[in-house]
């Protein structure tokens, strides 16, 4: 547990911000996929943490960047928070995504929404160590796709809306790329309905998949039992098991 | 400072300060954030005799101040608690407690007798109030009657200290703590959570999938201390209090009441390192208010 400094919060829109968070301590080792517990002061209607991605990490710069939405009163108190301001988390948490075996690999990252968060840190790993990634981002609309410059630094971005206002029009599943290409590795994460459909193209296609889960949670240490979901081997703790399980561990209706 | 030391029934505590169950894992969960070994207490997760899947996804919601939680007793059962998850806490210089809960009598009474020849474990919590399942657990502590009955068959096959949790989903809850208290209980512990629901109204659907679930936090503190407060001026057998304790002066409020030790429940999802806040303010309070004993603010409530 720790009170990190807000560095700056670049308000993307309306609807998202990007925290960026330091320390006057070193940062510790963090892995793509793990995320953090934040708690949420002065907002009376949020009583637990909020577990959000860690987006990517800046050893040098000491930085942890955290992609906030605003879906409630917590994640608008966050989204409001100014430099030096602090914010306590409990960090990091979770698992991380695997590693694929060669560095030819073709690697395929899909995210929707804020979804996209846990792909920018994890592409930066991938890219760091010689491997190609190309992302297939998507949204309701423009406004939904975010960090796209990010993300170049990291691969081939690929773009969908549903409204068609940005990349090609329809959901990410959708995408040309997809119908074009063969993949090795699939990594996910976004809407459930999003994820069962890449893990759907996936099984088909025979590629390797995770997906990172973002159950509710009440304490992201697996305490609770609240965040389970359920598993060819029961029912498992998305906060220590997971977020990233492998699609043929889910029992998910494929 | 002052002496923290505490005694409920045969068990010795080096301060009144104990996790509650279901809120604490078996402790591990929480060695990275400070030493578990300080506390006086660890009430493991919810052990039934046999392995329990829980309920489905969802099991939660957030309320005002506090949470619903439907877990419902999700465990590997009794056996492998004992081989499997008890040598990694035998090294925790505490109490460590079962907290037993069953469908049946028979339950009770075998997931308790396993637990009797276990030398680490010093007492057991018999959960007769978990109301998230679907048999047994809060069936058996809404009766004086069966809440007896359980207790009584208990007792015969289990000899280390025995502590009752008690459910706060009836009218009188001094009744039941009578009734089990007739029958051996050697001390009670309350309050468990109290039954709540949810509404999505959205999706016009309920939050949790089992509709209702079990309410804890600060939400439920004021009606926790005064079923404390009534249990205590009831039985003669040590209370111990729980139910919205966030802080040391919440738990001294729990001591004044009349419990002799406490447990922390969901403000350890908030704040892994409570537990040691509470215990610091705990004996910061004892020191500033000039008492040896923490044994002398037990039950000093001046009214």
């Amino acid at each position: 547990m720790l009170d990190l400094i807000i560095k700056k919060n670049e308000v993307l829109n309306d609807q998202y911000s990007l925290l960026i968070l330091s320390s006057s301590e070193k940062l510790p080792e963090m892995l793509p996929g793990q995320f953090a517990e934040v708690r949420v002061d002065n907002s009376p209607t949020t009583f637990l943490r909020r577990p959000i991605s860690i987006n990517y990490v800046d050893y040098e710069a000491n930085e942890l960047w955290l992609l906030i939405q605003i879906v409630g009163d917590g994640t608008k108190k966050m989204c409001e928070l100014k430099a030096g301001n602090t914010l306590n988390l409990v960090f990091p948490l979770g698992n991380t995504f695997t590693f694929p075996e060669n560095k030819d690999a073709k690697i395929l990252l899909v995210g929707g929404g804020v979804g996209i968060a846990p792909l920018l840190f994890w592409g930066s790993y991938l890219k760091e160590r010689g491997y190609n990634c190309n992302f297939v981002l998507g949204g309701r609309s423009k406004e939904n796709l975010l960090q796209l410059c990010e993300f170049e630094r990291f691969g081939n971005v690929y773009t969908t809306t549903e409204d068609g206002s940005h990349g090609e029009k329809g959901f990410v599943t959708q995408h040309s790329l997809l119908k074009a290409s063969n993949f090795d590795y699939i990594f996910t994460c976004g809407p459930t309905p999003m994820m069962k459909a890449v893990a759907a193209y996936a099984t088909q296609t025979k590629a390797f998949c995770e997906v990172s889960l973002e159950n509710t949670m009440a304490c992201g240490f697996g305490a609770c039992l609240c965040c389970v979901t359920d598993t060819t081997e029961g029912h498992l703790c998305v906060c220590t098991e997971g977020p990233v399980f492998n699609i043929t561990k889910l029992k998910w209706q494929i | 400072m002052a002496n923290l030391n505490i005694n409920i029934g045969k068990l010795q505590l080096k301060n009144p300060v104990m996790t509650a169950s279901g809120t604490f894992g078996y402790g591990p969960e929480f060695s990275d954030f400070f030493d578990v070994s300080r506390i006086g207490g660890i009430f493991v997760k919810g052990t039934t005799l046999r392995d329990r899947q829980g309920n489905a996804y969802p099991r939660m919601a957030e309320t005002p101040s506090g949470m619903l939680n439907a877990v419902g007793l999700q465990n590997k059962g009794v056996d492998y608690f004992i081989n499997h998850i008890l040598p990694t806490v035998k090294d925790i210089d505490t109490n460590i407690i079962v907290n037993v809960s069953g469908s049946t009598i028979n339950d009770y009474i075998e997931t308790a007798e396993k637990l009797n020849s276990i030398e680490k474990i010093p007492a057991i919590e018999l959960n007769i109030s978990c109301p998230n399942v679907k048999e047994g657990g809060m069936a058996f502590g809404t009766s004086c009657l069966s809440a007896a009955q359980v207790v009584k068959e208990v007792r015969r096959a289990y000899q280390k200290e025995l502590i009752v949790k008690l459910s706060p989903n009836v009218t009188d809850i001094s009744e039941i703590a009578l009734a089990v208290e007739a029958e051996g209980a050697d001390s009670v512990s309350l309050i468990n959570t109290l039954l709540g629901m949810a509404i999505d109204s959205e999706k016009r659907k309920p939050v949790l999938s089992t509709i209702t679930g079990g309410l804890s936090g600060p939400a439920v503190k004021p009606i926790a201390l005064r079923m404390v407060w009534q249990v205590a001026n009831s039985v003669k057998i040590p209370v111990i209090g729980m139910g919205g304790i966030m802080n040391a002066a919440d738990a001294i409020e729990f001591l004044l009441a009349g419990a002799s030790a406490i447990q922390i429940g969901t403000a350890n999802f908030i704040d892994p390192t409570v537990a040691i806040k509470v215990l610091d303010g705990i004996n910061e309070y004892l020191d500033r208010h000039g008492f040896q004993s923490v044994t002398e603010i037990i039950g000093a409530l001046e009214v």
